[in-house]
């Protein structure tokens, strides 16, 4: 890929040409001690000299010497929000004098360019695509949303003590989805194209020569420092020992700790699980059907025919592990993990599911018995 | 199919009155609740017919005095069905706070006690009486009531929602204060009904809904040893709005009796 050079002065130009191309800019910004994705208006409002400290169970953020915008890797959420709403009115009905009229909730999109996404927030995106779009029926207000996406990726220049994405190969690097691509220098910033429309902005911009064979030297060994992860998930082979493992004494081990609040999941950019919920007005004219985000670790999601299929936490963790890292691998033709570690850092009790995997993949001392 | 129109009661115990403020802040509202149910006894409202048999009795307080038991024993003898609302009438509510102490508070508090006439312990109304529904919240919400109201009204068995509060959090994408703050949320154990209220303005949740479906306290509990908290500290989070509620009551005990070190 050929990169170019853009001043950081000129960074905000990318705002602007945005915006005339009639694109509502995403992207991070500091709210509530996080790096959220939200609706920005100028350059200032990115998280300069920002970074953040994430543990299992915590996440803080720090100032950092440098003057970028990219320093952190994560915040709670990516773009799974933006796409798979966490709260999505389905259809309506109205009591008229015709008798019930059903009618689809509107499809509200917009055109969105989202930027600071990461190798594995796209990994995740082509996972969600996979789901919401590619079955028999695809989601009309996921798809309306997709249709109007233009990324604008980041390549990691360092990780966070909770990224394992090299061990899943989806990260530090950014490969694929994104319509245009950068890596931070102290400087400035390369920018790659990856799409026509990428091209159609990128033309638009005070763009320098060709880089030096030095700045790509130096994205290179950032890419290169980024890599230098702690935790590693277990090849994918090794995940579908899990479910050779259904009564390993870790499952009940785990369960003393989770709280089945479902967090890891709600936070996990590939989840996709939802409930539905109806309301209506008090004179009964009116009712509306809602898709809210629902969890494996909620009881209800566990609920068929009178009966809970998962009982117990231990039984909930269970499927969380065992969807994401082995069933999904049948499903979707991979695992379901990206290496975000949202999971791990916004667990209120700091379970890490790597450490969990590494353990659960091992055979287990007793026979299975409850399959 | 359920009669046109729904006889309700809307009772009052041991309470602070807030909880019956759902039927009257609903607005103009109201006005279309009456065309659906016709109250019956609402001294609140104004409506005095104490006796008066009803479709669904709506009982608000805790059982925290004789002249409470006998008239939860009467609510249910003249109710199809009895539905408590609230904190105190499912748990007790705040004033249950003195069911865990052994000091002799009316004492304390009262030149006279020999004139006050209350039970040792303040209890929810199921601990006395079979109840069909359970309103749980300090205050139950409009929403919640109107919910229930429809549901009944529709001739569908209401669905009692356990769902815990981090749902409802992570839904509304609030960054988590128990992550960031290392703030000893109860939203973990706690079910949803508020909005996710406190973690929108930044503050740990205090437990107004009680306790949530599956509920490990004692995991949440010894997070918060880990954060910091002392044990009286710990204890004192789950004696707050529904400290007689199993769970929480549970907690108290055991945070009172061990001393942080032994757990980490
Ligand atoms: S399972 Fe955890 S680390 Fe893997 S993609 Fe989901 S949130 Fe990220
Ligand atoms: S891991 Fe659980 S919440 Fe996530 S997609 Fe699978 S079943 Fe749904
Ligand atoms: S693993 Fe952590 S975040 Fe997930 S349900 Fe259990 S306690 Fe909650
Ligand atoms: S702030 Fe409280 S309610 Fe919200 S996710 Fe965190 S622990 Fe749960």
């Amino acid at each position: 890929m050929i990169k170019h050079f853009l001043a950081r002065q000129h960074l905000d130009q990318l705002f602007s040409v945005l915006s005339n191309a009639g694109y509502q800019v995403v992207g991070p910004t500091v709210k509530d001690n996080a790096i959220v994705f939200t609706e920005l208006s100028h350059v200032e409002q990115l998280p300069w000299g920002r970074q953040e400290i994430a543990k299992p169970g915590h996440y803080q953020l720090t100032d950092t010497s440098t003057n970028r915008c990219f320093a952190w890797n994560t915040g709670p959420q990516g773009l799974k929000p933006w796409l798979f709403k966490p709260e999505q009115p389905l259809w309506q009905a109205e009591q008229t004098e015709q008798g019930l009229c059903f009618r689809q909730a509107s499809i509200e999109a917009h055109p969105i360019a989202v930027i600071g996404l990461r190798g594995c927030d796209l990994a995740a995106l082509k996972l969600q695509d996979q789901h919401f779009l590619q079955g028999p029926y695809p989601d009309p207000y996921y798809q309306a949303q997709r249709e109007q996406l233009f990324i604008i990726a980041v390549n990691c220049a360092q990780s966070a003590e909770t990224c394992f994405c090299v061990s899943t190969g989806d990260g530090p690097e950014a490969t694929h989805s994104f319509d245009l691509v950068l890596d931070e220098l102290e400087e400035g910033y390369l920018m790659g194209c990856g799409s026509e429309q990428g091209q159609a902005i990128f033309q638009q911009l005070t763009l320098g020569p060709q880089v030096s064979k030095d700045q790509l030297h130096t994205a290179q060994k950032q890419l290169a420092d980024a890599s230098q992860q702690q935790r590693q998930m277990p090849d994918e082979d090794s995940l579908l020992k899990l479910t050779e493992n259904l009564e390993h004494p870790q499952w009940q081990d785990v369960a003393d700790r989770c709280l089945a609040c479902g967090n890891c999941t709600l936070v996990c950019p590939t989840c996709f699980c939802s409930k539905q919920e109806s309301t209506s007005d008090i004179k009964l004219q009116q009712a509306e059907q809602v898709r809210l985000w629902d969890s494996c670790f909620s009881e209800q999601h566990g609920y068929i025919a009178g009966k809970l299929f998962r009982p117990e936490i231990r039984h909930r963790y269970r499927q969380w592990l065992l969807h994401k890292l082995a069933n999904w691998q049948q499903q979707y033709g991979r695992s379901g993990c990206v290496g975000c570690g949202r999971c791990i850092s916004w667990c209120p009790v700091g379970i890490d599911l790597v450490a969990e995997a590494q353990i659960l993949v091992k055979g287990t001392p007793h026979e299975p018995t409850d399959r | 199919m359920p009669p046109s129109k729904l006889a309700i009661a809307i009772h009052k115990l041991t309470s602070c009155s807030g909880c019956q403020l759902a039927f009257l802040n609903q607005g103009v509202v109201l006005l279309d609740l009456l065309n659906k149910v016709e109250i019956k006894h609402f001294i609140e409202g104004g409506i005095n017919n104490f006796s008066a048999e009803v479709d669904i009795a709506f009982v608000e307080g805790s059982i925290s005095t004789p002249e409470d038991l006998e008239r939860a024993q009467h609510i249910r003898q003249h109710s199809k069905l009895v539905v408590s609302i609230g904190a105190c009438a499912t748990s007790g509510g705040i004033q249950a706070l003195r069911n865990l102490s052994d000091e002799n508070w009316l004492q304390a508090v009262y030149a006279k006690p020999e004139f006050v006439s209350s039970l040792q312990h303040s209890t929810g109304v199921a601990e006395h009486i079979k109840v069909d529904f359970e309103l749980w919240g300090c205050p139950i919400t409009i929403q919640q009531m109107n919910h229930f109201i429809q549901q009944l009204l529709l001739g569908s068995k209401p669905k009692p929602s356990g769902e815990k509060l981090c749902m409802d959090c992570k839904r509304q994408q609030q960054v988590c204060v128990l992550v960031t703050q290392q703030a000893p949320c109860l939203g973990p154990v706690v079910r949803t009904g508020c909005g996710a209220l406190c973690p929108t303005f930044g503050r740990a949740c205090y437990g107004c809904f009680g306790p949530s479906e599956q509920p490990n306290c004692d995991s949440l509990a010894n997070q918060f040893a880990g954060l910091g908290l002392v044990s009286v500290e710990v204890a004192q989070r789950f004696a707050a709005i529904h400290s007689h509620s199993q769970p929480f009551r549970d907690q108290f005990h055991r945070w009172q009796t061990i001393h942080a070190k032994e757990v980490e």
